[in-house]
């Protein structure tokens, strides 16, 4: 397949072939945006773009598409716009698709969404009108032909990036590279992976999916605590942390003084991760590494001096 | 067959308050098959309400009885007539269906349910567990889903699964309980040698066909 034109920053970068890195940013449950846009501020220079979640794990939280906008307008950080199928109809997705071009939205990470019963309002009706590979499809054709999903035209019409999510843990993991291979088909221009914890697994998944032509950015997320390390093996699926990296989270617990456990957890987090993008830069085709330290962004730039650009 | 649940005793009595003379009837439909709604559980409703009312010193009459499917005008009418005599309110232990059935039918009765209906779907007799199959959207997939319905046993009901919920063939909604439908699309489909149809996109439904309330003319 040709290349098709870049319109953001992010795809500029993977067409040149750099390995590059992208942030996350997650709203709350919160009425305003400074700890978003101040986040972001942290990330300009060191990202490419960062994710803005919408409403993850399906926790009532603030829209994605509010404060994408204000990162790129004050934070002069691109944004990576979440869009999850399981809050709005495809007339509501199609909407918002409109409001995000005009307000220089590029990038479109197109996602099915966590069932509501996952999250802190169980009780919300599912909608999933469209999924993951639809809203791929209903953005392509808003880029490519400038019309509707019913062939309707737009006037003016937005032109987005579209990426998808792939999961490098999912047991199988047949399914989940038909999955990404029917993506590709659909014209998604990059992926993003849930995250990986082992070097091994990430060499093995970037084998698995060698034949499909999607640029892929392997999924880092540094651990902040033992707690969340723990959390993360029991309840994320696929997720698996070494034995041995939740062993030194535990025992980096032990220090009382909590700006030096603060720092010590950094300083191993820095150490281990660093290693690991720093191989999968160098060993495999992916296209760059996704790191997910929301709330941590000063350890970006630390990760990144040790991985190399 | 269509998956009904008897309400709680507390709940049917509430409903029932103040209404002193009652008709019972259960369904010899999917309600009697599944022994939710069929003539000795009309009975039993039937006798546990007149003991409570009898413990509080309520009046009224409680009677039961059966009809071969309640989601049949004639034969509700041709059962029923007869014993209407005296009865103010009409209990039904039919599907959601049978009530409507019965207010076709009796437009000037009180027409009550005390049951809960989950939908269509099979048992498992030796468990006692029912699984909801069919969601009866209209536009059956199962052709091109190696006989699995996605519409009704993957909780988003994805035309394009697997979500990202999916490990080890179990779906993240129930904690990983229940089998993930795609996933048993996949195995399927793998089995027939058809993994073609799991790969390819499917296009958004059209829910014009599962628009409620539908109509079909026969």
């Amino acid at each position: 397949m040709a290349k098709r034109e870049a319109y953001s920053k992010l795809m500029e970068e993977i067409h040149a072939g750099k390995f590059v890195y992208t942030g996350e940013l997650e709203p709350e449950k919160i009425g305003d945006m400074e700890e978003v846009i101040e986040g972001a501020k942290k990330l300009v220079g060191h990202v490419v773009a960062a994710n803005v979640t919408d409403i993850p794990q399906s926790f009532a939280y603030m829209n994605s598409l509010a404060p994408s906008y204000m990162i790129q307008e004050i934070a002069g950080l691109e944004a990576v716009c979440q869009m999850t199928c399981r809050d709005r109809n495809r007339l509501a997705m199609f909407a918002d698709l409109l409001a995000a071009g005009a307000l220089g939205i590029k990038n479109i990470l197109a996602l099915t969404g966590d069932h509501p019963s996952l999250g802190d309002q169980p009780e919300a009706k599912p909608v999933f009108d469209l999924d993951s590979a639809s809203l791929t499809a209903l953005i392509r054709k808003i880029t490519d032909e400038g019309i509707d999903l019913n062939g309707h035209e737009i006037e003016h019409p937005p032109k987005f990036h579209v990426g998808v999510a792939i999961n490098p843990g999912a047991v199988p993991l047949e399914p989940e590279i038909l999955k990404l291979e029917r993506k590709e088909a659909i014209g998604a221009e990059f992926a993003q992976t849930q995250v990986v914890f082992e070097i091994e697994s990430a060499k093995e998944f970037m084998k698995a999916i060698k034949h499909v032509k999607v640029p892929t950015l392997i999924g880092i997320f540094p651990l902040k605590s033992f707690k969340i390390g723990q959390w993360m093996n029991n309840f994320v699926p696929g997720v698996t942390i070494p034995p041995n990296l939740l062993d030194q989270l535990k025992e980096l617990k032990k220090i009382e003084d909590k700006p030096r456990r603060k720092e010590k957890i950094a300083e191993m987090n820095v150490e281990y991760f660093g290693e690991i993008i720093k191989e999968i830069r160098k060993t495999t085709q992916a296209a760059g590494c996704h790191i997910m330290a929301v709330k941590w962004e000063e350890l970006i730039p630390q990760l990144i001096e040790v991985a190399g650009r | 067959m269509i998956i009904p649940k008897q309400m709680p005793l507390e709940k049917i009595l509430k409903t029932i308050e103040g209404i002193e003379n009652i008709l019972v009837v259960g369904c010899d439909g999917c309600s009697g098959i599944y022994q939710v709604g069929g003539i000795k559980q009309a009975e039993t409703l039937a006798t546990l309400i007149k003991m409570h009312r009898q413990l509080n010193n309520e009046p009224g009459e409680i009677r039961h009885t059966i009809v071969l499917r309640q989601c049949d005008q004639q034969l509700v009418a041709t059962t029923l007539r007869p014993q209407m005599e005296n009865i103010d309110a009409l209990l039904s232990l039919a599907c959601g269906v049978g009530p409507q059935t019965l207010i076709d039918v009796f437009p000037d009765h009180k027409i009550l349910t005390a049951v809960d209906t989950f939908g269509m779907g099979g048992k498992d007799r030796e468990l006692g567990h029912f699984f909801e199959y069919c969601s009866g959207c209209g536009d059956c997939l199962l052709n091109d889903t190696g006989g699995i319905c996605p519409m009704t046993r993957c909780p988003k009901a994805l035309v394009n699964g697997p979500c990202g919920g999916m490990l080890d063939g179990k779906c993240e909604v129930g904690d990983y309980k229940n089998d993930c439908a795609w996933f048993l699309i996949y195995e399927r489909l793998k089995k027939l040698g058809q993994l073609d149809k799991f790969k390819k996109y499917r296009e958004p439904r059209d829910w014009r066909v599962a628009q409620s309330p539908r109509k079909l003319e026969i």
